[in-house]
């Protein structure tokens, strides 16, 4: 692995499937009396938050805490931030701090890359405005292969049918996921309406379309995406309604799914827009369990990264994909 | 005034020849008595280089620029005149700013300074500036334009171009459609969609130029294009020339040369307004320069403080520095690739300028009579970009670290140097 | 014959134990942990990945054919407790897997390949000390070969090995490797044996120790 993490597309195969098989052993940790490993004692992971997020920041927190981190929390509603400091002085205090990792989320795209310009430690991007947030496409792809492939070490998703609904243009969990399940062999189908998908998406490693009673018969996953209203201020759609109705998963569509398939949320949820009550609340969502799972996938992330001298090399390693975007 | 004999120069890339310069311009050697000598050997002179597109920040900004340093940097890029772009701080609409801005240049003496003058009062696109006022001022302005803004509303841009035919203006469309770009950061293309960054259409800009074009011609009044950035822009400006219509266009060195590509970073020296576009895009600029559809190259140097580049993309200001490296790139992606000779590099970096901006004493052949206002250009080295020894205050050059070729030698201004041996005179 | 990823050519390496010597110590070990706890009452064999893990199924399955009971074998995996974790990149996790009865009040045996530092056993302690109170914990490997680092000693040994410092000590084991036996041979890859880390589950290393010899 490289020292940062900052877009899904940054890890290799090897690496995605490293994290996975070191997240399931960690998995186990939530079930002892101590709920603790003495791993990254020592080392100090900050949450650098410029955008309200309760619960992944919590959740970047439990998953340090458990490995005996240090973890300073830094939101930027009435910091420094907010009275104007730039991304660059804030990123110096860190520095001073001597933080061994800034786990950051930031409005703007491209904030990770700016800050790994300037802080020794590794950076990891827990979502940056709408490029990407790769540990949820992480534990997404951990929550997938729980439900449907079982958790034989070294497995991936090859041949998991995977579609992704709603609105991909401003998605950031769209992008991480697209990426990191065409890394681990999934088919990958995105639906939207036109107005939502990205003008020039023909190079995507996965199949568009905008019907999606067409593709749930033919989908082990269905990820549905939050829809935001102001979208609708802006012409993306003309109403809620209009927008439940053609792509909302409602009970009605529920029945169009293979028996075995599951549905996924990363939350927070629209319940009655995207995705209707009951089948948010049914057995075959997954939408709470993404939630432990992804504490234990960011203590994968924190220790591959900060557990030893340097980040994980997986036993199989290519050389890892061009770091896209990342200026070292 | 010193008398200048500059030995074997070749005039607009023609045969070695000796220049003689005597009381402010170009003479026939006769008897004029001691000169001081400038051994020209290998080098390329140019009439002196007229930028229609520069921002100098001042007033305002001048913690970006001064005209003092920004027309240092414009002579040390070998331009004896620029024109400075009305984006100040109090916004030049009015007799009173032209004339500071213009006043302001005459003292620093290192290129002549030509205000352009605001269409619309501050910028605001609501009513027109008084633009009578500043054509009858000292400064003279006859290129007007909103830069950094459009002048979106068709009817305002349809009296816009009516009234200045009573002055011989033109005026210089920043084309960008507001309600397409909003919030725009990047090129609206694969890449954009890639790295999440909200996207900015070729149809906004090439909308508007058409729209400006068929307005142009149908009150009969002229049309400038600042900044052309895409294919489409290209051809659609072809077809109105075709027809016959008073339209003239500009591209910046970094359009010719730079793709979005480069965004991959998210390093915000790469953005600039209009975007970096994609490799088509250069193409069709590039030939529309060399075939003439563009008319010429005009900077669009627009320099900020570290601290307004130096942070996240979205926060991060629009613009690249770019006069004292725009002959250089021009020479690498124009002269070196065979698309244009050193004759067209004079017609597009200061005859045609000078033309379109109804500028006397600029963007004239190297011939005796003419103002001595030129450039000695050395062709051959090779060396990387290095905007610390810049003149210009700002470091936002796109270009650092690029090896380019050529380097200015030598800016006459009317017979006075401005820059001898590559540096300020 | 499937050789570990990584370890040094064995040409060179001399056969200390067969199959068939193996075959005998882990009977004889199985002997002994069912006299010294009165028939494994309460016994829990928990294998220290890699090769620990194999041994303490043998080790299971010899008690439950002598004494006609089962008796729990599992594993755990000492990686997050190693003392040495900063001085590699950060390794991949081996398993844990503890019996459903837990480890509370039980007499928990580690079992192990080879026993040299001491380290690696330490950082079980740790590791079971977060996993709960076993009543004892007494330790079993295949090869003892000296050289401890820390107050630490076996209950139950296979082989007492005196071996130097320059020597390399490699278990193979049919489960893991396709075949049974103990070699022994001379440090050609000095790099892998002198920072201090292990090739996981062979055997032990001690710390940093400078140039050899």
């Amino acid at each position: 692995m490289i020292r940062h993490l900052i877009s899904a597309g940054d890890l290799t195969r090897d690496d995605a499937l490293l994290i996975l098989d070191t997240a399931d052993e960690l998995a186990r940790v939530a079930d002892r009396p101590i709920k603790k490993l003495p791993t990254l004692r020592g080392r100090t992971v900050v949450n650098l938050f410029f955008e309200d997020s309760t619960r992944t920041r919590i959740s970047f927190e439990a998953a340090a805490k458990r490995l005996s981190a240090d973890v300073i929390n830094f939101s930027a509603k009435g910091s420094s931030v907010a009275k104007g400091e730039s991304l660059k002085d804030t990123a110096m205090t860190l520095e001073a701090m001597g933080a061994d990792a800034v786990v950051v989320r930031h409005s703007a795209a491209g904030a990770p890359h700016r800050l790994a310009n300037w802080v020794r430690g590794s950076v990891v991007n827990a979502g940056d405005g709408a490029h990407e947030h790769p540990t949820q496409a992480l534990l997404d792809a951990f929550t997938m292969r729980r439900r449907l492939g079982g958790t034989v070490t070294g497995q991936g998703l090859d041949g998991l049918r995977v579609t992704i609904v709603g609105d991909i243009l401003h998605s950031r969990v769209a992008r991480s996921n697209v990426l990191l399940l065409s890394t681990l062999g999934a088919e990958v189908t995105l639906v939207a309406p036109p107005t939502l998908f990205p003008v020039e998406i023909g190079g995507w490693p996965c199949a568009t379309g905008y019907d999606l009673d067409a593709a749930l018969s033919k989908t082990d996953v269905v990820m549905m995406l939050r829809v935001q209203r102001e979208r609708m201020n802006a012409a993306y759609f003309p109403s809620e309604r209009e927008y439940s109705r053609r792509y909302g998963l409602d009970a009605a569509r529920m029945a169009l799914l293979p028996e075995h398939a599951i549905v996924m949320h990363p939350g927070p949820m629209n319940r009655g827009v995207e995705i209707a009550a009951e089948v948010a609340d049914g057995a075959r969502s997954t939408i709470v369990e993404q939630v432990a799972n992804g504490v234990s996938v960011r203590m994968a992330v924190l220790y591959l990264l900060l557990g030893g001298l340097e980040p994980a090399q997986p036993a199989t390693t290519a050389p890892p994909a061009a770091t896209r975007g990342v200026s070292a | 005034m010193t008398t200048w004999l500059i030995k074997g120069a070749r005039a607009c890339g023609g045969d070695p020849a000796d220049i003689l310069i005597h009381d402010g311009i170009i003479a026939t050697p006769d008897g004029q008595g001691e000169a001081q000598v400038i051994d020209a050997d290998g080098l390329i002179a140019l009439p002196g280089l007229v930028d229609l597109h520069t921002h100098l920040r001042e007033p305002g900004r001048e913690d970006a620029e001064t005209v003092e340093t920004g027309t240092q940097a414009a002579a040390l890029g070998g331009y004896t005149a620029v024109h400075a772009m009305a984006n100040t701080d109090p916004v030049a609409d009015t007799a009173g700013v032209v004339e500071q801005v213009w006043r302001l240049g005459r003292q620093a003496g290192h290129c002549d300074v030509q205000p352009v003058g605001a269409v619309t009062a501050g910028l605001q696109g609501a009513r027109l500036a008084e633009l009578g006022a500043m054509a009858d001022s000292a400064a003279r302005v006859r290129v007007f334009s909103d830069d950094g803004h459009c002048v979106s509303d068709a009817r305002l841009m349809r009296r816009a171009l009516e009234y200045v035919k009573a002055f011989d203006g033109v005026i210089a469309q920043h084309a960008q459609e507001p309600r397409l770009t909003e919030g725009a950061q990047m090129n609206e293309g694969e890449v954009s969609g890639r790295l999440g960054l909200a996207g900015w259409p070729a149809a906004a800009e090439e909308s508007v130029i058409a729209r400006d074009c068929l307005l142009a011609a149908h009150v009969g009044s002229a049309l400038h294009v600042c900044h052309v950035s895409t294919a489409g822009s290209v051809e659609i400006i072809r077809w109105a020339k075709s027809k016959g219509w008073r339209v003239t266009a500009e591209v910046t060195p970094h359009h010719l040369l730079l793709t979005d590509d480069l965004v991959e970073g998210y390093d915000p020296v790469y953005k600039v307004n209009p975007p970096l576009r994609t490799k088509a895009d250069v193409t069709a600029l590039r030939n529309g320069l060399a075939d003439g559809t563009i008319d010429c190259v005009a900077t669009d140097h627009a320099p900020h403080p570290l601290e307004h580049k130096e942070t996240e993309w979205e926060t991060a200001a629009f613009g690249m520095t770019g006069l004292e490296t725009a002959l250089r790139v021009v020479q690498h992606a124009m002269v070196d690739t065979g698309l244009l000779g050193w004759a067209d590099v004079a017609d597009r970096m200061s005859l045609r300028p000078a033309r379109i901006a109804r500028l006397a004493g600029q963007g004239n052949q190297l011939e005796p009579g003419a103002p001595a206002s030129l450039t000695l250009y050395d062709p051959t080295p090779r060396e990387a970009v290095d905007p610390a020894s810049h003149a210009s205050k700002s470091r936002n050059s796109p270009f650092t670290g690029m090896v380019l070729p050529g380097r200015v030698v030598a800016t006459f201004l009317r017979g006075e140097p401005t820059v001898l041996d590559g540096k300020l005179a | 014959m499937s050789m570990p990823a990584g370890s040094p050519a064995l040409a060179g390496y001399k056969p200390v134990l067969d199959a068939a010597d193996i075959g005998r110590a882990v009977t004889r070990i199985a002997h002994e942990i069912l006299e010294r706890t009165r028939g494994a009452e309460d016994v829990i064999l928990l294998g220290i990945p890699t090769r620990g893990v194999p041994l303490a199924g043998r080790l299971a399955r010899c008690i439950e054919q002598v004494e006609g009971r089962p008796v729990p074998a599992g594993s755990v995996d000492i990686t997050m407790y190693r003392d040495d974790l900063r001085m590699r990149p950060a390794r991949a996790l081996g398993h844990t897997d503890l019996p459903a009865a837990g480890i509370e009040g039980k007499t928990v045996v580690l079992v192990d390949d080879v026993l040299y530092s001491g380290r690696t056993v330490r950082a079980a302690l740790d590791a079971l000390n977060d996993l709960g109170r076993p009543r004892a914990v007494r330790l079993a490997v295949l090869v003892d070969r000296g050289h401890r680092e820390l107050p630490i000693r076996a209950d139950y040994v296979g082989k007492n090995l005196p071996t130097s410092q320059r020597e390399v000590v490699r278990v193979l084991l049919a489960e893991v490797d396709g075949q049974d036996a103990v070699l022994l041979g001379e440090a050609r890859d000095q790099a892998g044996r002198r920072d201090g880390t292990a090739a996981r589950g062979s055997h032990e290393a001690p710390a940093t120790k400078g140039a050899q010899g």
